[in-house]
This record gives structure tokens, sequence and C-alpha cells, in this order.
């Protein structure tokens, strides 16, 4: 199995630079402007794409990104879709690192072991499910983290700013490919700027956990500045993203001149 | 590490983000220690009696029953102030929040008695109090929305989706998860992260406790049946907790809407399939590819696509028998409740009413006794009542009620 968030970020450290990973819906607004969506991430200089799964009730999300999820399955959209835009870039691509945020359901309906397999088989990389926290990975009602070793998958767990020391060392013994470390407390969104959980990474650091990269809240090129100081390796930046998508619907050439354009000031912010 | 078991079987758990597991942990410590402190259960009970008015009565239906053997009881839960079952468990956690130094509480509503037993409680031992409530149900449960407001809460009416209890959840969770600081959570039902089915559970089994002395005076014995309406089901596992160690059949009553095979009800536990929603792994209503469907039936506080966990396990052991009522079978019970009792019964709980009568006139001469849970008052409910009578033809033009259309 190939690491490629590993390899990704060995890379930018060689060359002292900060990742920049964008977050969008997959299928938002629908099939096919998603695939141009996620080629023109790529073309523009997204170091890694962290993709959304729709959900009906995504408890996670704030306004902008349950919107997506809304838009996205409301064009009919479903798993094999989704799974068919990951597949698009991983041909076009053999190298960007992705991983995938879905509900928990989403990966019980498949059944756990199953949805796994279908992630391996589309070029995925890594899976976070965000309303699985450390102590539910494996309990006698599912493994997921099982399913995920089984078939290659990284599992990403969230370290929040309140976590404990004992909550932190099991993040960073469990989690692989990169640790998503939450800058605040709340829901995805742009309303609230984000926080610097400046003792956070530096403990996940200590106790070698995999790379922290910083989400919640980013949504400027001065934001992933700041993102970057808090010695996270990568800054992720969804609502900022998914407003773009939101605000150009039914007119694909401008949506992809904004968001090209959007993406390469975040990437160049990470060039100190 | 969860101090209490935070499974039923297979079905519970806590699957929310990792953000909100240090408040859950610190929930569940303070209630395994307040749950043994003296002071605590003396603030409690002294609450429950003085305040909310417990006891509640058990009542013998005296014409609903004439014709058959079948006595019927009705667990008074409609006099609780506040007019439901809900303030019993409310008085609880608002005391665990206090414990726990919380300012600020929020909470989810359906039919708006949780979000009325929070708003009270909150009044009295000054809270400050956001309650969460599709834009739908504050259409049709009007006055709750006002007495909810009247004492001091701030109701704020979410629009999306189809503006039910399924998203009124969803935004409080969002809350909950940036404000737990000074934020508690008062879950309404039994369901949810664990520890609140349980804490939902424990303070509710008073309702059971009751029944059980109350029905030991009148019959000298056990009852051959109890009824409960399921929604998320807190009612009617405060009913059932106290009888799971004998062998009294158990039957949760689920909304059947317009009809099981119409596919527009909430019969979660009848229909559903195994999922991870709310916090929790149960029995939900939703697609293949595991999206939550939209729960449709008359009752707003049973309009639910999920259930308390526990109800998911006590089904898959068959312990309890989770069976449905329709909207008619509710409507019908809710005016012979009204006509021959004098009792005007929560759209919620003449599901299990409904039940009852349907086994009652099944078998007319079997000498039984039964207990219904009447979990709360249908005041809330006589605007909408009037007009689904009215739609359906029940309503003769001297304004007098006819239930023949019901039961066609």
């Amino acid at each position: 199995m190939e690491k490629r968030f590993e390899k990704r970020f060995a890379a930018l450290a060689a060359k002292h630079e900060g990742g920049f990973v964008p977050f969008v819906t997959l299928c938002d607004p629908d099939f096919e402007t998603s695939i141009k969506i996620l080629h023109c991430l790529r073309e523009n200089g997204a170091d890694a794409l962290e993709l959304g799964f729709p959900f009906s009730d995504p408890c996670a999300d704030g306004p902008v990104i349950q919107h997506a999820d809304k838009r996205a399955l409301k064009s009919g959209a479903r798993t094999k879709d989704f799974f068919a835009c990951i597949r698009a870039v991983r041909d076009a691509d053999p190298e960007i690192p992705m991983s995938i945020l879905v509900y928990a359901n989403v990966v019980y309906a498949h059944g756990i072991d199953n949805f796994f397999k279908m992630a391996a088989d589309s070029g995925l990389d890594a899976v976070l499910v965000p309303d699985v926290p450390s102590g539910m990975l494996t309990t006698k009602s599912g493994d997921f983290a099982k399913a995920a070793a089984d078939h290659g998958i990284d599992t990403v767990l969230i370290a929040p700013p309140n976590a404990d020391d004992a909550t932190l060392q099991q993040i960073a013994k469990i989690t692989t490919g990169y640790t998503y470390v939450l800058s605040r407390f709340g829901i995805t969104g742009t309303e609230t700027a984000f926080g610097k959980p400046v003792k956070v990474i530096k403990r996940l650091k200590e106790l070698k956990a995999p790379v922290p990269i910083l989400g919640f809240g980013i949504s400027t090129p001065e934001h992933v500045k700041q993102a970057l100081e808090t010695g996270a390796v990568g800054a992720i930046a969804g609502s900022g993203c998914v407003k773009i998508i939101e605000k150009h619907l039914g007119d694909v050439p401008a949506l992809l001149k904004e968001l090209g354009a959007y993406v390469s000031a975040m990437k160049a912010a990470t060039r100190g | 590490m969860t101090i209490l078991n935070p499974f039923f079987g297979k079905y519970g758990g806590q699957y929310v983000p990792e953000v909100l597991i240090p408040a859950l942990n610190q929930l569940e410590e303070t209630f395994v220690e307040a749950r043994h402190d003296p002071s605590f259960r003396r603030e409690l009970n002294d609450l429950l009696h003085k305040y909310a008015g417990r006891p509640t009565p058990l009542t013998l239906c005296q014409n609903i029953t004439k014709g058959t053997k079948t006595r019927i009881y009705l667990k008074r839960e409609d006099l609780v102030h506040g007019g439901a079952h809900k303030t019993n468990q409310v008085i609880g956690q608002a005391l665990l929040a206090k414990r726990m130094g919380k300012t600020r509480i929020i909470a989810e509503t359906g039919a708006g008695q949780h979000g009325v037993a929070t708003a009270l409680i909150c009044a009295r031992m000054g809270f400050k109090c956001r309650i969460y409530m599709g834009i739908t149900d504050t259409e049709r449960q009007k006055p709750n929305v006002f007495r909810m407001r009247l004492m001091g809460a701030e109701v704020r009416e979410i629009s999306v989706g189809a503006g039910t209890l399924k998203e009124a959840c969803n935004e409080a969770l969002r809350d909950y998860a940036a404000n737990f600081e000074n934020t508690h959570y008062i879950i309404g039902t039994a369901a949810g992260p664990h520890p609140f089915p349980t804490i939902v559970r424990e303070f509710q089994k008073i309702i059971g406790e009751e029944i059980r002395y109350q029905i030991e005076l009148e019959e000298g014995r056990l009852p051959d049946a109890c009824f409960a309406c399921v929604g998320g089901g807190s009612n009617a596992i405060g009913m059932f907790a106290d009888f799971l160690d004998t062998d009294v059949p158990l039957y949760g009553v689920e909304p059947g809407g317009k009809g099981l095979e119409t596919g527009m009800h909430g019969a979660t536990i009848e229909k559903g399939v195994d999922g991870i929603f709310f916090g929790a792994l149960s029995k939900n209503l939703q697609t293949e590819d595991g999206m939550i469907n939209e729960s449709n039936t008359i009752s707003a506080g049973l309009d639910f696509p999920s259930v308390g966990p526990q109800h998911a396990y006590l089904d898959s052991i068959g312990r309890v028998k989770y069976v449905n009522a329709t909207n008619k079978e509710a409507l019908e019970a809710f005016v012979l409740l009204s006509e021959q009792e004098g009792i005007i019964p929560a759209l919620e709980s003449s599901h299990a009413m409904a039940y009852a009568i349907k086994m009652m006139r099944e078998h007319p001469d079997k000498e039984q006794v039964f207990v219904v849970n009447l979990s709360g008052r249908g005041d809330k409910d006589i605007f909408s009542v009037s007009k689904y009578l009215e739609d359906l033809g029940c309503i003769r033009a001297d304004g007098s009620i006819d239930t023949a259309p019901l039961r066609k």
C-alpha cells in the first residue's frame, strides 16, 4: 500500500512548505460538475484533498456544508457516484493523497468492511468518520479500525483542543495518514475564527502522531499562515471552497475560475 | 472509558465527535455520583412532590370499557406539572446541570412538551434556556411555543428539511459541540449518546415504580399488559423499566401514520434497520445508502425516524412487543377518552390508548387488567385535532363529533 499522505507531507517538509488541503463535498452540486471541481483543486496547487461524503444529517457541519450535502443528495447522486469521483481523480493523478469525511451511518449502512473495500477500490487513501470518536472505533457493535487496516486505508482521528492526555495518546497510537487537529469547538464554518491549539500539536508531535493538519474556521491565506505558525504542517479549508461553489451555481466557468484563484492564493500562503 | 456500560446488547454507544466526549464523561461522572448522594435525592424528590405534583394517580376507566370484561387503568402522567411525563427527568437533568456548574440549558422538542418542561425548570432554577424546534412543529403545536416563550425560553425555529424533531436534534447537537463548557443539553428522550438513554430511564422509571405499587393496591396483582407510546421512547422506558424483571407483557406502540403499507409512518422498530444516528446505534428509518428518512405521523412528539437504543435491544430479545396505531386509530382514541372519560389525552398517548382499545375489542369476554401510560395531556393538540377531524368528515353540521369515519 502506498502511503500517499506520508510521502506528500515528507516532500513538503523537505521543501519547507506547508500543505494546503481544500475540502469540498462530493457531487456538489452534481456528479459532472464535481469532477471538474476536483480537477480544478488539484491543478491549482492542492497538496491533498479532503472530500465530504454527503449525508442527510451532518451534525458536525455548519450551514454551508449542510447545504452542499443537500445539493449533492438532491442531484440524485449515491454512494457509487461519490466513489466514482474519487476514481476519476485517482486515474488522473496517481500521487495526490485523498481522504474522505464520512458519517458513521453511511459506512455502517453498506457494511463496515464492505465500505472500506469500496474505498480501497476507488483509490482512496484515508477515511475520517467524525461521529466515531477514538473510543468507539473498535467495539462489539462494529470495528471501523480493523476494516480500515484490512483494506489498507488510513484511519484519521480528530484531536480536539479539549482532549486529555490519555485521549491524545490513544489518538496518536491509532491514527494513520494524518491527524486532524480541531482548531476550536463547534461545527465547520467560517463564522467563528479558528483557535490555535499549540499545546495539542506539540503533544501530538512528542507522541509521534501522524502529521497534524489544522481544520475548522480557516478560510483566508492569512488564516493559512497563522495555522502553520501553530506547528501544524497543513491547513484544511472547507466552507471557504464550498461558498464559492454555492455562489456560482449554474455557471461552471465562473465557478472554476474563482475556485482556482482561491486555491492558488491559499497554496501560496503555505510557502513561507 | 465510560463508568457504566454504554451499550444495550449491541445497541447504543457514543457515536459523537471526539470533542463532545469530555462533556459526556463529565455528565456520566456527575450522574453516578449524584445518584447515591442523599442531598441530591432529597432535592429531586422535593421537586417531584412539591413542584411537579407526584405521585400521579392511577385512574380506572368507567365507560370506555363498557360491554367488555377488560379493566383499563390510566397512569396519569398528563397531570404532572407541565402536562406530560417529560418534567420527571428534566428536573433530574437540571439538578445535574447545576451540580456541573453549567449556566445555560439547551433542548430539542417535537410536540413541545419537552421544551415546556425544560423551560419551566429553567425558569424555576435560573438557567438561560434555548429550545430547538422544527418549523413544522412550531406550527402544529403553537400553544406550547407560547408557553415556552412565556416562561422565558428562547425558541429557535429550524426550517431545514421537514422541520421536525430530527432537525431540531441535529441543531441542538451542533450547539452542544460549540458550547458544552457552560451549557448542558437536556436530551428529551431515552435516545442519544451514552449516558443519556440511561440517565433518562433512571429519572423516568418512577412511572413504573408507582404503577407497581398502585396496581397492587387496586387489584392485588400485576396487570395483564402495559401500554406506552414510543417515539424516542422515554415514557415507555419509564413505564417498562420496573416491569422488565416480571413476565407482564409490555407493548410499545409506535406511530403507524397513514398505515405501514403506505410508507408514511414512524414505526422505526417495526420497519427500521440498524444504523447510527443521533449518537447511538439503534433502529432507524433510512435508505440503503444510510440517509435518514423523514418519519410521518400526526403526532409531533412521535415524529422521529429513530428510537432509543434500549428499545431496539428490548425488541431484539423479544421482551417488549412493538406494535403500531395509525393516525385514525389514535384520533379515535383521542375522541373516545375525551367523550367517555372526560380526559383529553395527548395525541402521542392516544396511540398507546388506541392499541389497548383494539386488544380490548378483540377479546370482549376476557377478564383482563390493562395499564396505559397516559404520558401527556392533549390541550396542546385541540386545534390540530379539530382540523384533522374536519378533514376526515368527523364534524357534523351541528358541530358535534362523529367518530364513525375514523373506523373505516
